[in-house]
């Protein structure tokens, strides 16, 4: 069992990559903004972030900026409603390890999560 | 009284600091950082007008005379109002033609007529002559007071001539004047050391004059007020404070003639048209000099009157020599260094005079006698002549020795006879000849060389009759009989009272003699004589030398030259370096490969005739022109075809810089509608990114959703129960978001349908709280209205006004607080229209992001209030489309109020805006 912290400011969202995570048999934390999600990486030994990019306080992007240093070896999966080409290199220049865009495939989304996990 | 050694060694000294300016000014010329190309040093420069007949001389004249001292400084005030016109035009010809003094000027324009040239010399050194011995007399008669002890007799001038300190003083002053103005190889460039000591030495001399006033106004005597009281109650003193002359009534006439001849000396004096047009840096600078040279005059002319009287007071009437009032004043009471002081700026005033007056005559000198004489001399005249600017400059100042050195004679000979301000108006009355001739040529095409012959001839005439023979006659060089009887007894040829005018001062009378004869010869002869062709093109360059500029000038010049020949030819009088620069800026300016091969055209050959007239002259400048090259004679019919074809040219031209100018203008006004473009393309953009994250939002819960009850068939009901109702209600936002995007398109396009009717604002905002008031019971939250139940109504869509208000109703249930939420709904009938606000107590916005809440997309706060982010644009857009206007207050954490206002018939002024913008 893996600890996952999911950062979306979008309740429905969130309900969905909830069941699907717990559904893969982790434990599950939420943060609804940006610094929320600072707060709790900085708190939790975690092992995943699936990381909105667009969140109030702080963006995705943000967080990533901040986080990344520190902790090195946590798996960043941003998540983003944004598909552009430009948006996903930022993420990967700021250090993500994945790039998701929304809407996205569940299968899909499980099965990048088991592989990074292992 | 002081040692001579003490005065003699501090005038040295004086003079050499002079000299240290004008090194360092020349110094900074050739770097090519000008000290003089400020407006202060131009106006200060100008005040070279106030020689040592101003310094020592007015307060010489207001002891006698009284008030009449000033007409010769308002004058030049007058003259300094039309400087913009006048002088301004004077400046632009003499740049454009490179004309460097007034004998030029007057013979350029008269087809450079070398004989005019002459001419206007002479008069100038008949006339300047006795104004140099003038300032030479004033230093001698300083020194001497200063130099010999108190209560002896001041020696006159009986001393043999060798042993005379004037005569070295005139020596010392031409040496000097040789190093500042004659220095430099190329005669063209301006002097800019020696206007920065000119200007430095107006400085001198105005603080050395107020000083001597102050000092006898206050320290002599109790202030203005004890001075002129003293002098009114003294019969004497007190004629001098009236305008009238005793018994005789105020001379208007006379009053008149002197502010006249002051006007017109200011312009035509040498050493005027030096500083003021030759000298000029730039135009503009005479804005400056308009008012500060004026100004000036005013401030050294301050004190006249009360050194007058004082002196008068202080020694008693006859007593002492009032023309050097300033400085016996002070050694009297014992003032040493003051009288020193006053010496010195007396000095200044009076070599100022000298230097520019002897730079600019011994010009005259050179171009306008000397060099048509030695060009027509086999050895200089041809084209072997060899380089002429050694000679030049040998001329130059073999000019001002001679010059210096007349001046003297004049001094060791008539200088005593008469009085300084009397020697000063003759020169004016000889200087102002020149203004019919000038002022004439400037404005009056049909003004002929004949003409102006005539003119100067009979008024020069008429002045040497009127004024310098009676004047001479009067220092007892003469005898006096044809003064008093008139020449062999004709009394209707006195002098002073010609053809039986009398009643007049000698100087009105020759003032109105010689101008009147001048101008009526000049008008007279002008109207009989034909112009010639060269007279005719030089008239057209002058009047009109503002309507043109550079290459649009019509070239008056026609036949064969060679480069070679002409650039030989300026070699000779500009030496080989500025020769070099000459040819090669011109080839440069045509666009010609080298200098070999550019054509010798008019334009090259006017280029160097005018090059040349900078260094000796235009009428000798012509001269030489013309025999290097072969030119064919210029007809009157000529001048007619070379001004027509310069019109169309400049026509021509016109219309280029017109389709130049619009094609500019399309140009720009391209490139802001494609600014706007762009930035309208970068908003679409921005709307088409914030819409695809819209609704991929929720497509994204419904379709993870839908895949993981596809996958996990195992899901307890009730879970599957609970994302059903999501996906229902994100399926329901993005129809919500769909249908407000298209809507919001539709209002921003104008395709929107508006179906107008009367309505009631009252009654449709119960309507709208009636629709959503279950939602609010929901929350437990309260909703309330307050304000009438009927407003008189206004046209508007009711459908959309339900919209605005429930947009707003829900907007403000989204954020109440949990408990105790409240919205309270105000409508307010007012005189022009309907105002509706809604208030919640929920959490506010906080002042920086109120301004955005009516972008699109923008939602405040967090994403937990759902919404489409597109409800509060689309009303705001409602409200503007009837002519109304939405706002929001709010202060964080006291809840925030939305309301809007909308007119009654603000529908039929947008609909009659928007037809009107149709039809453009």
């Amino acid at each position: 069992m893996k600890k996952i912290l999911i950062a979306d400011d979008e309740p429905n969202i969130v309900i969905s990559l909830e069941y699907l995570m717990q559904r893969e048999g982790h434990e599950v934390l939420v943060a609804r903004d940006g610094e929320e999600a600072l707060e709790m990486i900085s708190e939790h030994e975690l092992d995943l972030v699936l990381l909105d990019a667009m969140m109030p306080k702080k963006s995705g992007f943000e967080v990533l900026q901040a986080v990344r240093a520190e902790h090195p070896d946590l798996k960043i999966i941003m998540l983003t409603a944004k598909g552009r080409d430009t948006d996903i290199a930022k993420g990967q220049a700021l250090g993500a390890d994945a790039y998701v865009v929304k809407p996205f495939s569940t299968r899909k989304l499980a099965e990048q999560v088991r592989q990074m996990l292992d | 009284m002081m040692s001579v050694g003490l005065v003699i060694a501090i005038s040295f000294a004086y003079l050499a600091l002079l000299f240290a300016i004008a090194w360092w000014g020349d110094k900074r010329a050739a770097e090519g950082r000008s000290i003089i190309a400020s407006p202060w040093v131009y106006a200060l420069s100008i005040a070279v007008y106030c020689t040592a007949w101003t310094y020592f001389g007015s307060v010489g004249r207001a002891s006698v005379e009284g008030v009449w001292f000033l007409p010769i400084y308002l004058g030049p005030m007058l003259a300094m109002i039309l400087a913009w016109v006048v002088i301004r035009k004077m400046v632009r010809i003499a740049k454009t033609y490179r004309i460097t003094s007034v004998a030029d000027f007057i013979a350029s324009r008269y087809g450079k007529s070398p004989l005019i040239a002459g001419l206007v010399t002479l008069i100038t050194v008949v006339g300047i002559v006795p104004y140099i011995a003038l300032q030479l007399k004033a230093i001698s008669s300083g020194y001497a007071l200063l130099t010999t002890p108190a209560g002896t007799e001041l020696p006159s001038v009986t001393q043999p001539w060798w042993q005379d300190s004037t005569l070295y003083l005139a020596l010392a002053l031409a040496g000097f004047i040789i190093l500042f103005g004659t220095r430099h190889l190329d005669m063209t460039e301006r002097h800019e050391g020696m206007v920065a000591a000119i200007a430095f030495e107006s400085i001198v001399k105005l603080v050395a004059f107020l000083a001597v006033g102050l000092f006898v106004t206050y320290w002599l005597f109790d202030g203005l007020g004890d001075l002129f009281g003293r002098a009114m109650a003294d019969e004497g003193l007190a004629q001098l404070l009236r305008f009238d002359h005793g018994a005789s009534p105020f001379i208007y006439s006379q009053w008149f003639a002197l502010v006249l001849l002051a006007m017109l000396s200011v312009l035509f004096l040498p050493r005027q048209f030096q500083v003021m047009v030759v000298e000029n840096v730039d135009e503009r600078h005479l804005k400056r000099a308009a008012w500060v040279f004026p100004l000036y005059l005013f401030l050294i002319n301050l004190f006249v009157l009360p050194i007058a009287i004082g002196g008068l007071i202080y020694f008693g009437a006859g007593q002492a020599n009032p023309d050097l009032f300033v400085l016996s004043l002070p050694l009297a009471e014992g003032a040493m260094i003051l009288a020193l002081f006053v010496f010195i700026g007396g000095l200044s005033a009076a070599t100022g005079m000298v230097i520019v007056e002897s730079i600019a005559v011994s010009t005259m000198i050179c171009n306008d006698l000397v060099m048509p004489a030695l060009l027509k001399t086999r050895r200089f005249g041809g084209r072997s002549g060899g380089d002429l600017t050694r000679l030049l400059k040998t001329i130059r100042r073999l000019a001002i020795i001679g010059l210096l050195l007349l001046g003297y004679l004049y001094f060791y000979l008539a200088g005593e006879a008469y009085a300084l301000v009397s020697i000063g108006l003759i020169s004016f009355a000889a200087v102002a000849q020149f203004a019919p001739a000038a002022l004439g040529g400037m404005y009056w095409k049909g003004a002929t060389r004949a003409g102006v012959l005539a003119g100067l001839l009979v008024g020069f005439g008429f002045w040497v009759y009127t004024l310098m023979l009676p004047s001479i006659a009067k220092s007892g060089w003469m005898a006096t009989d044809f003064l008093e009887y008139g020449p062999a007894g004709l009394a209707w040829l006195k002098p002073e009272a010609f053809l039986g005018l009398s009643g007049l001062d000698p100087l009105t009378h020759s003032l109105f003699w010689s101008l009147f004869g001048n101008i009526a010869a000049f008008v007279g002869i002008s109207l009989l004589t034909r112009p010639t062709a060269r007279e005719a093109s030089q008239a057209q360059l002058f009047v009109d030398v503002f309507e043109r500029r550079g290459d649009q000038e019509p070239v008056f010049w026609q036949g064969r030259a060679r480069v070679e020949d002409l650039k030989d030819l300026t070699e000779r009088f500009l030496g080989a370096q500025s020769a070099d620069r000459l040819f090669e800026e011109h080839a440069q300016a045509i666009g010609a490969e080298s200098v070999a091969n550019m054509p010798a055209d008019a334009r090259l050959v006017q280029r160097v005739e005018t090059q040349l007239a900078g260094a000796i002259g235009s009428a000798s400048a012509r001269v030489m022109v013309a025999s290097a090259v072969e030119e064919e004679p210029l007809e009157l019919d000529d001048v007619v075809r070379i001004l027509e074809e310069a019109s169309q040219l400049r026509a021509y031209s016109q219309a280029l810089e017109e389709k130049s100018r619009s094609l500019e203008q399309a140009t720009q006004e391209l490139k802001t509608a494609n600014e706007q473009l762009k930035s309208l393309d970068r908003l679409k953009d921005d709307f088409m990114s914030s819409v695809t994250h819209e609704l991929r939002t929720p497509l994204t819960s419904i379709r993870a959703l839908t895949e993981m009850m596809r996958d996990d068939e195992d899901m307890p009901a009730d879970q599957r129960r609970e994302f059903l109702d999501i996906m229902v209600s994100e399926s329901e936002r993005l129809s919500r978001l769909v249908g407000q995007v298209l809507d919001l398109a539709r209002i921003e396009a104008g395709h929107a349908e508006w179906h107008n009717s009367d309505v009631d604002l009252a009654v449709i905002v119960r309507q709208a709280a009636d629709s959503i008031r279950a939602r609010f019971e929901e929350k437990s939250a309260r909703l309330e209205i307050k304000g009438p139940h009927q407003v008189r109504s206004l046209r508007a869509d009711a459908d959309r006004l339900v919209q605005v208000i429930l947009n707003l109703l829900s907007n403000a249930l989204k954020y109440l607080p949990e408990d105790n939420g409240r919205v309270v709904v105000t409508i307010s009938d007012q005189p022009d229209g309907v105002t509706v606000t809604v208030s919640d107590n929920g959490v506010g916005i906080a002042p920086a992001e109120q301004a955005q809440v009516f972008d699109k997309f923008r939602q405040v706060g967090d994403q937990q209030h759902q919404g489409t982010g597109l409800g509060l644009p689309i009303s705001r857009q409602i409200i503007e489309h009837f002519g109304g206007r939405m706002w929001v207050e709010s202060e964080p954490g006291q809840g925030a109020t939305f309301g809007f206002f909308l007119p009654r018939g603000g529908e039929d002024a947008r609909a009659n805006a928007q037809s009107r913008g149709e039809r453009k």
